[in-house]
C-alpha cells in the first residue's frame, strides 16, 4: 500500500542541510558515528559549524549546552542508545534543567537496528527523555514528516529529543509542512477502537487499520509524532471509541502508552500497549525481530478484534 | 589601580565573601563551607580584577564567563555576584529557602550573573569548551573560566572535555583547579589518587601553572601572565580546605555541614578580626 521507501537518517542530512544554508547559528554535533547518523554530509557543506567530538557522549552533550548559551541553535546526534542512556545526567542537569536550546537528534532506535543486537537497540529512550522537565519528544514516522520536523524544532526555544530508526520507512506523507509540535493526527477515523502509534509503528497501525476495515472493524488510526507535550485533545478523541491500542518500537514502559495513559486517566478507556515487553532486543533481520516481539500489523489487528 | 592597593581590596573583598558564606549557610542550616571559603580569594580575583562582565547587563554578549564546575561552593559566587550588584546583598540571607532564587546549587535560570546551571560533578567543563568554542567561532574575545573540585577531576566527562579542550586549540579558557586535597569521604590521594595532577593535565594538551590559590597577589599575577599559545590553560590553585576559619580549615567535617550557633559567632569573630588587621 505504501509506494516508496525512504530513510529517515537522508532526510535528516539534507533538512540539516537546508536549515544550515538558512540559518548561521546552527551548528551540528556527532560523536564518531557521523557517517552513520548522516551528519557528515552537514559537514563537509559547513566545516565551520561542524564538530565531531569523538567517542565521548557526555561531553557532547555538555559542549552542545556551552554552544547553546552563547546563542546557537545546536543539533547533537549519535545512537538512541548513547544520546539518552550514556548521556542521561548530562542531559539532565546542562540541557534540561537549564532549558537551553539544544537538539538531540537520535537514530538507531529500537530493534529494527538488526544485526548490532540488545547493546545497540535502544528501547527505553523515549521514557528518559519524556521523564526530564522542559523536554519535547518527537518520533516522527516517515521521511517527509522528518524534512519538516528539523526546521520546526529549530524554530522552537528548547531542548528537544527526536528518535528515528536506522532502516529505509515507507513514505506515508506525501505533503510536507503537517507536522507541528504538540500535535497528532487522525489518519483514519472510526468508531470502534483507536491505534495510537508513534515512529516506525505509523505505517503498521495504517496496515493494521486496512485489515481490520476489510474484516468490517471501523478504527481510528492516530499518528502521535509528538509524544511529549502529547496532543490531550486527539488522545481524548480516540479515548471516545472506548478502546486504545498504542504501538511503539520501545518498552511498553514510560513511553507513548504511558503517555496515553496519563491523559485519560480520569476517564480511562480500555488500553493494549504494543511495544517490547520489558526485554532486551537481540540480533536478527529487522523485519524477523520487528515480527517476533509483534511490533507489526498483523498482530495489532489480533489485538484489536480480541478487545473487541 | 596602585598594585598593593589592588591587593587589599581584593583580600577585603575576599573577607567579605567568606562572611557571606559563613552567614548564608548557618542562616540556611545545611551547604558547603569548606569548598567555599577555599576559592573565596580565587572567585574575588575574578569577579573583581580580572572578568570583563556587567552587573547591570549580565547577559552581555561580550562578557567572560565563569562555569562554576563545582556547584556546591556557589555560597562564594552568590557573594561576589551580590557584592558585584547582580542582586541586593541582603538576598544571601534567604539561601537555600523555599521559593527563594538562591537555590543549593546555582541555577542560571534564577540567578542573574550565573552563567551555567551546576551541581553534579563532572559535567562544567564541558560546558566550559562549548561556550570558549563559540567565543572561537564568533571571533569574540571574551574568555571562558571555569572552576573545578579536585575530587571533582575523579569524573571520567572531566578527561573527554579536557582531551576536547586542546584539540579544539581552546586558548580561550582558563580552568581553575581547587586543590585543597579533601573530598567528602576523605583525602583525594586515600580516596582516589589524582596525582600526579600537573603532568596528567600537561598530557593532555594544556599548559599548567601551580599556584597558592589562597594568596591573593599571586593569584592576580597569574590571571595577568597567562598566554594565548593555542593551548587551553590550567592553574592548579592549592588552597586550604575552609580557608579563613580556625577550626574549618583542613577538615572533613565542614565539607558539606553547616556551623552551629556558637561556631557561626567564632567564625564571624575570626574573619572580623582579620579584616581589622588588613587595615593596620
Amino acid at each position: 500500500m505504501f509506494k516508496e521507501m525512504r530513510n529517515l537518517r537522508d532526510a535528516y542530512s539534507s533538512a540539516l542541510i537546508e536549515l544550515g544554508n538558512k540559518n548561521k547559528d546552527v551548528v551540528v554535533l556527532d560523536a564518531d558515528l557521523a557517517l552513520s547518523t548522516k551528519t557528515k554530509r552537514f559537514g563537509t557543506v559547513f566545516p565551520d559549524r561542524f564538530f565531531d567530538v569523538g567517542i565521548a557522549e557526555a561531553n557532547m552533550m555538555g559542549i552542545a549546552a556551552g554552544l547553546a548559551t552563547c546563542g546557537k541553535i545546536v543539533f547533537a546526534s549519535t545512537f538512541a542508545v548513547f544520546a539518552t542512556g550514556r548521556c542521561y545526567d548530562a542531559i539532565r542537569q546542562s540541557i534540561a534543567y537549564p532549558c537551553l536550546n539544544v537538539k538531540i537528534v537520535a537514530t538507531h532506535a529500537g530493534v529494527s537496528v538488526g544485526g548490532d543486537g540488545a547493546s545497540h537497540q535502544m528501547l527505553e529512550d523515549i521514557a528518559l527523555m519524556r521523564a526530564l522537565p522542559n523536554m519535547t519528544v518527537i518520533a516522527p514516522a516517515d521521511a517527509t514528516e522528518m524534512e519538516d520536523v528539523v526546521p520546526e524544532i529549530a524554530n522552537y526555544y528548547g531542548p528537544c529529543y527526536v528518535r528515528i530508526g536506522r532502516a529505509d520507512a515507507p513514505v506515508i506523507f506525501e505533503k510536507h509542512g503537517e507536522f507541528k509540535i504538540g500535535k497528532g493526527y487522525i489518519l483514519e477515523d472510526g468508531d470502534d477502537i483507536a491505534i495510537i502509534a508513534t515512529g516506525t509503528m505509523t505505517a503498521e497501525a495504517i496496515k493494521a487499520g486496512e485489515i481490520l476495515r476489510k474484516e468490517g472493524i471501523d478504527a481510528m488510526v492516530v499518528h502521535m509524532p509528538t509524544i511529549k507535550p502529547i496532543d490531550k485533545k486527539v488522545v481524548e478523541k480516540a479515548s471516545k471509541t472506548g478502546r486504545i491500542i498504542t504501538c511503539e518500537e520501545h518498552t511498553v514502559i514510560g513511553g507513548l502508552g504511558d503517555a496515553v495513559a496519563m491523559t485519560i486517566q480520569r476517564k480511562p478507556a480500555q488500553m493494549h500497549r504494543i511495544g517490547i515487553n520489558d526485554v532486551f532486543g537481540e540480533s536478527g533481520e529487522a523485519n524477523e525481530l520487528l515480527e517476533k516481539y509483534g511490533l507489526t500489523a498483523e498482530n495489532i489487528a489480533k489485538v484489536a478484534k480480541e478487545m473487541i | 589601580m596602585h598594585e598593593e592597593k589592588l591587593v587589599k581590596e581584593i583580600k577585603r573583598t575576599a573577607l567579605q565573601i567568606r562572611k557571606w558564606v559563613i552567614e548564608s549557610i548557618y542562616r540556611a542550616g545545611s551547604g558547603h563551607p569548606g569548598g567555599s571559603l577555599s576559592i573565596a580569594d580565587i572567585i574575588a580575583c575574578l569577579y573583581f580584577h580580572e572578568m570583563k562582565h556587567n552587573p547591570k547587563n549580565p547577559k552581555w554578549e561580550d562578557r567572560d564567563r565563569l562555569v562554576l564546575s563545582k556547584g556546591h561552593a556557589c555560597p562564594a559566587l552568590y557573594a561576589a555576584l551580590a557584592l558585584s550588584g547582580y542582586f541586593p546583598v541582603d538576598e544571601l540571607k534567604n539561601l537555600r529557602k523555599t521559593g527563594h532564587f538562591l537555590q543549593g546549587h546555582p541555577c542560571m535560570r534564577k540567578v542573574p550573573g550565573v552563567d551555567m546551571s551546576t551541581g553534579s560533578l563532572g559535567h562544567g567543563l564541558s560546558v566550559a569548551v562549548g561556550m570558549a568554542l563559540a567565543g572561537k567561532m564568533d571571533k569574540k574575545d571574551y574568555r571562558v573560566f571555569v572552576i573545578l573540585g579536585d575530587g571533582e577531576v575523579q569524573e571520567g566527562e572531566i578527561w573527554e572535555a579536557a582531551n576536547s579542550a586542546s584539540h579544539f586549540k581552546l586558548d580561550n579558557l582558563i580552568a581553575i583547579l581547587d586543590r585543597n586535597g579533601l573530598q567528602i569521604d576523605g583525602a583525594t590521594e586515600e580516596i582516589m589518587h589524582i596525582e600526579p595532577i600537573s603532568w596528567r593535565w600537561r598530557a593532555f594538551g594544556w599548559n599548567v601553572i601551580e599556584i597558592n590559590g589562597n594568596n591573593v597577589k599571586e593569584i592576580l599575577d597569574t590571571f595577568h601572565n597567562i598566554k594565548k599559545n593555542g593551548k587551553p590553560t590550567i592553574i592548579i590553585a592549592n588552597t586550604i580546605k575552609g580557608k579563613g576559619v580556625s577550626f574549618m580549615e583542613g577538615t572533613l567535617s565542614f565539607h558539606g555541614k553547616a556551623p552551629s550557633k556558637e561556631q557561626y559567632i567564632k567564625a564571624i569573630s575570626e574573619l572580623e578580626q582579620e579584616e581589622r588587621e588588613l587595615d593596620v
